[in-house]
């Protein structure tokens, strides 16, 4: 079953994502991909993430269709025009690309061409608007299309927001802007995503919770420092401290989250950084 | 105001490495009021180029080098010391660079960088306006997000705003976080809840130029 057909499902959704090489070797991401295969609904392909250049997101996307696996384009808005997004979002649906996620994308300078202009000429909410047009056969300056697209939209939400407030606000736009799934930032603190659950409930939206895998204390540690709107509780990074094999005791805890994320939202999506490897051991565990 | 910056002295002295004589003029009205290009600076401009060996032909002042007409008679006024420089070094912005080099015919080079059109808060220079021509103030608590924002997005904060902070960091505050937080105390939240619309680009088409009648 594609993607779209499983969100409209009740099926639980498993998404995954791969991350395109600096460079034209594809061998890694083709590995990681057929692992992937058969186990998730569907993989996200990163686009320029963090802001550190590599192979385009629609080529990779365009090579994991190929090999048999419905991927979500990610598109962000750092670093194409109006034309260029629209461009891209035509060549992707000839290519048989039918999901994308719409992002703003992380801004240049935090990535490794710090010195190069950004572009930032539509927002993401916007850019589901676009989508939305294009799906209904029209461009952004109202010329008919020569086919339409038929894309299945997607967005971001940082259920763990601080302050949370003005993102739910744009969370709200997103959903009145088309989108018709939501895969979040990093979630630990169930708890707290239920709370975020239980408002969400009043849209007729899809949530995927995301899955950040944890490889050991220190790097629960780094996230809560460094990355905005992950939040890994105390008792977590205890659990990793004292185990004698972290990154076996990571794949436990992703497991389990999913399961107990079973009874809160529609699905998980589950983010490796290149240990992809592990995916299939962490649905296992899961018993997916 | 333009918020300039003194150029490295290093930088000035390597393209004015061919020009032996040299006339300065600088601005009394941003540059002097950010003490990067007022009477004191040209002075004192002046004294670092003598102690590397050059001439000083004349040196100069005026508010505002923006203004053609004030600029005109400024140098026709001191044509002799104009005429005996090889070069006239600019302490402005660079739209007063540009308006001498309109009037002058002697290569023109800038001493400043120019940095934004900003306000001191506090001792420091903030940009608050990026001249866009298509003004949202009204819709959003007076904090502009095309400029405050640091990918100027129109519909709320992007997933790097951290405590109310900047992803670019430096510590640099999310300004959706503070239209938000303004409009919320002023019960007008209604403001942002509707989807704003991709800005027109065309407005802001350089150059811009707006003639007397007032059209664009």
């Amino acid at each position: 079953m594609k993607f779209r057909d499983i969100l409209n499902s009740e099926e639980f959704v498993i998404t995954a994502e791969v991350g395109p090489p600096k460079g034209t070797d594809v061998h890694e991401m083709l590995h990681a991909a057929d692992l992937l295969k058969g186990r998730v609904s569907a993989v996200n392909v990163t686009d320029n993430q963090s802001s550190v250049m590599r192979l385009s997101s629609l080529a990779a996307c365009h090579l994991l269709k190929e090999r048999g696996l419905d991927p979500i384009f990610q598109l962000t808005c750092r670093d194409r025009n109006r034309l260029a997004l629209q461009s891209d979002l035509l060549g992707a649906a000839a290519l048989g690309i039918e999901n994308v996620l719409a992002l703003a994308g992380d801004h240049p300078v935090v990535g490794d061409h710090p010195s190069s202009k950004a572009v930032f000429d539509l927002d993401s909410v916007q850019l589901l608007k676009v989508i939305h047009l294009l799906n209904s056969g029209k461009d952004m300056s109202g010329n008919e299309l020569v086919g339409p697209t038929n894309f299945c939209p997607g967005a971001t939400v940082t259920p763990g927001a601080i302050p949370l407030e003005p993102q739910l606000l744009k969370f709200e736009k997103k959903v009145k802007a088309g989108a018709i799934f939501f895969q979040t930032q990093a979630v630990y603190d169930l708890e707290k995503f239920r709370e975020f659950m239980d408002y969400a409930r009043q849209f007729r939206v899809k949530i995927l919770a995301g899955i950040l895998l944890l490889k050991s204390a220190g790097m629960a540690r780094y996230l809560n420092k460094k990355v905005p709107g992950i939040f890994v509780p105390k008792n977590l990074i205890d659990e990793l401290e004292k185990a004698s094999d972290s990154s076996q005791k990571g794949i436990e805890i992703a497991a389990r989250q999913i399961q107990e994320l079973q009874e809160i939202c529609d699905g998980a999506h589950i983010m490796a950084i290149g240990a992809e490897e592990k995916v299939p051991k962490i649905l296992d565990a899961a018993e997916l | 105001m333009i918020v300039t910056k003194q150029k490295p002295l290093e930088e000035i002295l390597n393209f004015l490495k061919d020009h032996e004589a040299i006339f300065l003029i600088g601005c009394r009205l941003c540059a002097a009021m950010y003490d990067t290009g007022g009477l004191p600076q040209v002075k004192e401009m002046g004294e670092k180029l003598k102690a590397q060996g050059k001439t000083v032909t004349g040196f100069s002042a005026i508010a505002a080098l923006c203004h053609g007409k004030n600029v005109e008679k400024e140098l026709s006024e001191r044509a002799r010391e104009v005429d005996a420089a090889q070069s006239i070094l600019v302490l402005a912005c660079g739209e007063g660079v540009q308006v001498v080099s309109e009037i002058s015919a002697k290569p023109v080079y800038p001493a400043l960088d120019t940095l934004f059109l900003g306000g001191i808060t506090e001792n420091r220079f903030e940009e608050h306006c990026s001249l866009c021509g298509e003004c949202i103030l009204n819709l959003t608590g007076g904090i502009c997000p095309v400029t405050r924002c640091a990918k100027g997005i129109l519909n709320g904060p992007c997933g790097g705003v951290n405590e109310g902070k900047c992803e670019v960091g430096n510590g640099r505050e999310c300004a959706w976080v503070l239209i938000h937080d303004r409009l919320k105390s002023q019960g007008k939240l209604d403001n942002i809840k509707d989807i704003f619309d991709p800005k027109d680009f065309s407005k802001a088409l350089h150059p811009h130029y707006l003639s007397g009648e007032g059209d664009k």
